[in-house]
C-alpha cells in the first residue's frame, strides 16, 4: 500500500516492504493426476503488500490457516517466495542461505510462538545469547565486552539482575521469562525489524500484557519496526499502530488500528470483531441479534473461491463478488483506511492501488 | 434456572505423587453446580482447574490421588450419592450417562481410524445394550443434527471433517446419553474466534432446550463473563472468588480477579494502558505461605503472608471471596 497516505505522518522510514508477495505450496500429486496436466497448489499467500516502518507496530490479524505465519516466514526468508518482492531499505532481497542469509538475519529477526520449543533445553541462557551476539558480530573483542553485552541484553528485556538468569537452563524459567530470553536473543543480532509470530499466545493470560508492553517499550527505545502476528484482534488494537486483516491468503482490510477495530469496513473484519469475546454482551442479552454476520468456514486454498474469497460466507455478497477480485478501496475520509470489498466501490472513489 | 444443586463439591483435595514429594494441586475446594446453569471455572495454567474437573469425575490418572472431600451428585430421580464412593460398576454406569466431559483439544480425541457413526454408536452400545442397531443409528443421526452437522457426514472419518465440525461431534457425543452435567475443559481453545462463538452459542441454546448443567473451564475470562451464569476463579489450587458473572465483571473483590480482568485488552471503550499481573504464577511445589497470591498482589498487607484467607461471604449477597481485604462474616458450607 505504498501509495496510500499514512494515517500518521510517515515519521518512520520504511525498513521492510513486501510488494505483491505470493507463496504457493505444491500439493503432492495423486496417481490419477500424473496423466493430466494438473499441478495443484495451496494458495497460502496471494498478492500481499505490507510496509514495516521504523518505530511502528503493524499487526496482522487472521484465523489459523489464513497465511499470516507464512508471511512472517517469507519475510524472514525461511521460505523462498513464489512471486512478488521483499525489499529491505528499498532494495530487492535475494537470499539463498549462506552469508547473504546471515546478513539479512542481522537486520530482520523473528520471535516464535512457543518459547518452550524455541530455546534449546540443553544449553544455558548465556549460551543462547552469546551465540546470537557472536554470529552477528556484536560480541565485541574481549571477554568483558561480551559480559557487558549479555548484561545489556537481559536488562533490555527486564530480566534483572542478569546474573540470576545467565546460567539458568530454559526449564528453570517460566514461559514469560523464556519468551523474554527469546526476545533478547533476537535483539542480540541488533535487528531493525522484528517479526513476532503470535509471541504471547502460548503464555499465561496474566503475563501476556507484560510481554506486549515490553515489545512496545523496545519499539520506542530502539526504534524497531515490528510485525505482530495474532489471531486476537483486541490485542492488535491494544498494541499495534496499524492493523491488517487477512482472510484466506489475502489482505482484506488495513489501516490505523483504532479505525479498523472501531469502524470496520470489510464484512469479514466485522464478523471477526463480532465474534471476539465481549464481556459487555452478557448471556441472554443481545445474543440474538447480529447472528447473520456470516457463518461457515474458511475455504479450501487449493481451489479458492473466484472473485472475493469471502463471498461464500458473506451476508452481503453481490453478483460481482463471485467473479471479480476486489481491489483495495479507500474507506471514508480516514487516510490510510482501506478495504478490498466491492461494497465500497463507487465512481467518485478512486482505486487506491496502482 | 432453579437453585437446586446437581453437583456439590465439598472440601475436595487432590495431590500428585505421594508422601513428601506430593504436590497439592487442588486444595479444599467447595463448589456447587445448580441445575441448568453454566458455571465458569477460570484460572491460569497450573491453577488446578483441569485437575478439579478430573478429580470430581474420578478421571485422574496416577500419580493423581484424591486425598479428601466429597462430590455429591443429585440424580434427577432418587437419592443423592457421593461419586467418590462409587464402586467400579456403578462408576461405569455413572460416567457419560450422568456426567459427560469434553476434553481439552477435543478435536483430536476422536479415533482417526473409525467412522463418526461407529464412534457415536459405540457409546450407546456400551450404555444402552437393549437398543437395536437401527435405533442406535437413528439416535446418532439425531445428535449430529442437533449440533448442526448434516446426517450424511455419519460415514465420514474424522480427518474428513474440519476442526469445528470435529468439536461439534465431540459435543454431540457428550450429550448422546442426555447427561445432567457436562464438563467442558477448554473446549474451544484450538478454534478460531468465529467458530468458537458459533459452537458456544449453539451449546447455550442446547442447554436451554435440554436442561443440562455445564461446567465451563477456560483461561479466557472475558469469554466466561459472556457465556456463563456464575464464575469461580482459581489460583494456586484454591477458589479465590465466586460470584455471578456480572458481579465478577463489574465489581470483582479479589485483587487476582481484578488483575485477570485487566489482562484482556478491550475492543471497545477508550484504549488504555494495561499492565497484566506482575510476577509469575506460583509453583505448586513451593507455594507461598498465607494467601498464595500475596507475592504478586498490589494490595497485600500484613496478614496475607502468614494466614490463609478462607472463602467466605463478605456481605449478604450470594457471592464469596477469599481475601483478607474482605473479612469473613459468614463461612460458606
Amino acid at each position: 500500500m505504498t501509495s496510500i497516505p499514512d494515517a500518521k505522518a510517515p515519521a518512520g522510514e520504511v525498513v521492510l516492504e513486501a510488494i505483491g508477495l505470493t507463496k504457493h505450496f505444491p500439493v503432492r500429486r495423486k496417481l490419477r493426476d500424473l496423466f493430466s496436466h494438473r499441478h495443484d497448489v495451496v494458495h497460502a499467500v496471494d498478492d500481499v503488500d505490507l510496509t514495516l516502518r521504523r518505530g511502528q507496530v503493524v499487526a496482522l490479524v487472521g484465523e489459523s490457516g489464513s497465511g499470516k505465519s507464512t508471511i512472517a516466514r517469507l519475510l524472514a526468508q525461511l521460505y523462498p517466495r513464489t512471486g512478488g518482492d521483499i525489499q529491505l531499505h528499498g532494495e530487492t532481497t535475494k537470499v539463498r542461505g549462506g552469508a547473504a542469509f546471515r546478513r539479512y538475519c542481522s537486520q530482520v529477526q523473528m520471535i516464535f510462538q512457543d518459547p518452550f520449543a524455541s530455546l534449546n533445553p540443553t544449553h544455558t541462557i548465556r549460551y543462547h545469547l552469546t551465540r546470537s551476539l557472536k554470529i552477528h558480530g556484536n560480541a565485541g573483542t574481549t571477554a568483558s565486552d561480551l559480559a557487558q553485552a549479555l548484561d545489556d541484553l537481559l536488562e533490555r528485556v527486564q530480566l534483572t539482575p542478569p546474573e540470576r538468569y545467565l546460567d539458568k537452563f530454559p526449564h528453570e524459567l517460566s514461559g514469560g521469562q523464556r519468551q523474554r530470553v527469546a526476545i533478547a536473543r533476537a535483539l542480540g543480532a541488533g535487528p531493525e525489524a522484528l517479526l513476532a509470530d503470535e509471541p504471547v499466545s502460548m503464555l499465561d493470560v496474566s503475563i501476556r500484557l507484560g510481554v506486549l508492553n515490553l515489545l512496545r517499550d523496545l519499539r520506542d527505545r530502539l526504534d524497531l519496526a515490528i510485525l505482530y502476528i495474532t489471531h486476537d484482534i483486541a490485542s492488535a488494537r491494544y498494541f499495534a499502530d496499524q492493523t491488517m486483516v487477512m482472510y484466506a491468503g489475502r489482505l482484506v482490510e488495513g489501516g490505523d488500528s483504532e479505525t479498523v477495530t472501531q469502524s470496520p469496513a470489510h464484512p469479514y473484519t466485522k464478523l471477526l470483531i463480532h465474534s471476539a469475546p465481549d464481556p459487555d454482551r452478557m448471556i441472554g442479552g443481545s445474543e440474538a441479534e447480529g447472528e447473520d454476520a456470516g457463518n461457515g468456514e474458511p475455504p479450501s486454498l487449493i481451489h479458492p473461491p473466484t472473485g472475493c474469497r469471502f463471498h461464500p460466507r458473506c451476508p452481503v455478497a453481490m453478483e460481482r463478488c463471485r467473479t471479480d477480485l476486489p481491489v483495495p478501496l479507500q474507506i471514508g475520509d480516514v487516510p490510510g483506511h482501506w478495504a478490498a470489498c466491492w461494497l465500497y466501490d463507487s465512481d467518485d472513489k478512486a482505486e487506491v492501488k496502482q | 434456572m432453579s437453585s437446586t444443586p446437581v453437583l456439590e463439591i465439598r472440601n475436595l483435595n487432590v495431590e500428585y505423587g505421594l508422601g513428601d514429594q506430593a504436590v497439592r494441586a487442588v486444595r479444599d475446594v467447595n463448589l456447587t453446580l445448580h441445575r441448568g446453569e453454566v458455571l465458569g471455572l477460570a484460572g491460569e495454567s497450573g491453577s488446578g482447574k483441569s485437575t478439579l474437573a478430573y478429580g470430581m469425575t474420578r478421571l485422574l490418572a496416577p500419580p493423581g490421588v484424591i486425598t479428601g472431600g466429597e462430590v455429591i451428585y443429585h440424580p434427577e430421580k432418587g437419592e443423592a450419592y457421593d461419586v467418590l464412593g462409587l464402586s467400579d460398576r456403578h462408576l461405569q454406569a455413572f460416567r457419560w450417562a450422568e456426567t459427560a466431559i469434553v476434553f481439552q483439544g477435543a478435536m483430536n480425541s476422536l479415533n482417526p481410524v473409525h467412522k463418526i457413526s461407529t464412534q457415536l454408536t459405540d457409546v450407546l452400545r456400551a450404555h444402552r445394550p437393549e437398543m437395536s442397531e437401527a435405533a442406535r443409528n437413528a439416535r446418532a443421526r439425531e445428535m449430529l443434527k442437533l449440533v448442526g452437522i448434516a446426517a450424511d457426514r455419519m460415514e465420514a472419518y474424522p480427518h474428513q471433517l474440519s476442526g469445528g465440525m470435529r468439536q461439534r461431534v465431540m459435543i454431540g457425543m457428550a450429550l448422546i446419553l442426555q447427561p445432567q452435567v457436562v464438563i467442558m475443559d477448554e473446549p474451544t481453545t484450538a478454534l478460531d474466534v468465529v467458530m468458537q462463538r458459533q459452537i458456544l452459542g449453539q451449546l447455550i441454546e442446547l442447554r436451554e432446550r435440554l436442561g443440562f448443567s455445564v461446567i465451563f473451564i477456560t483461561h479466557d475470562l472475558s469469554l466466561l463473563v459472556e457465556f456463563s451464569n456464575r464464575i469461580a476463579i482459581m489460583y494456586g489450587g484454591r477458589i479465590v472468588e465466586e460470584a455471578a458473572a456480572a458481579a465478577i465483571y463489574k465489581d470483582s473483590l479479589h485483587p487476582y480477579s481484578q488483575g485477570l480482568l485487566g489482562s484482556f485488552p478491550s475492543l471497545r471503550g477508550p484504549r488504555r494502558e494495561l499492565t497484566g499481573i506482575p510476577g509469575t504464577p506460583p509453583d505448586l511445589k513451593g507455594m507461598p505461605s498465607g494467601c498464595s497470591f500475596h507475592p504478586r498482589c498490589p494490595k497485600a498487607f500484613e496478614p496475607c503472608s502468614t494466614n490463609i484467607p478462607v472463602l467466605a461471604r463478605p456481605d449478604d449477597s450470594p457471592r464469596s471471596v477469599a481475601c483478607w481485604l474482605h473479612p469473613v462474616k459468614e463461612p460458606v458450607g
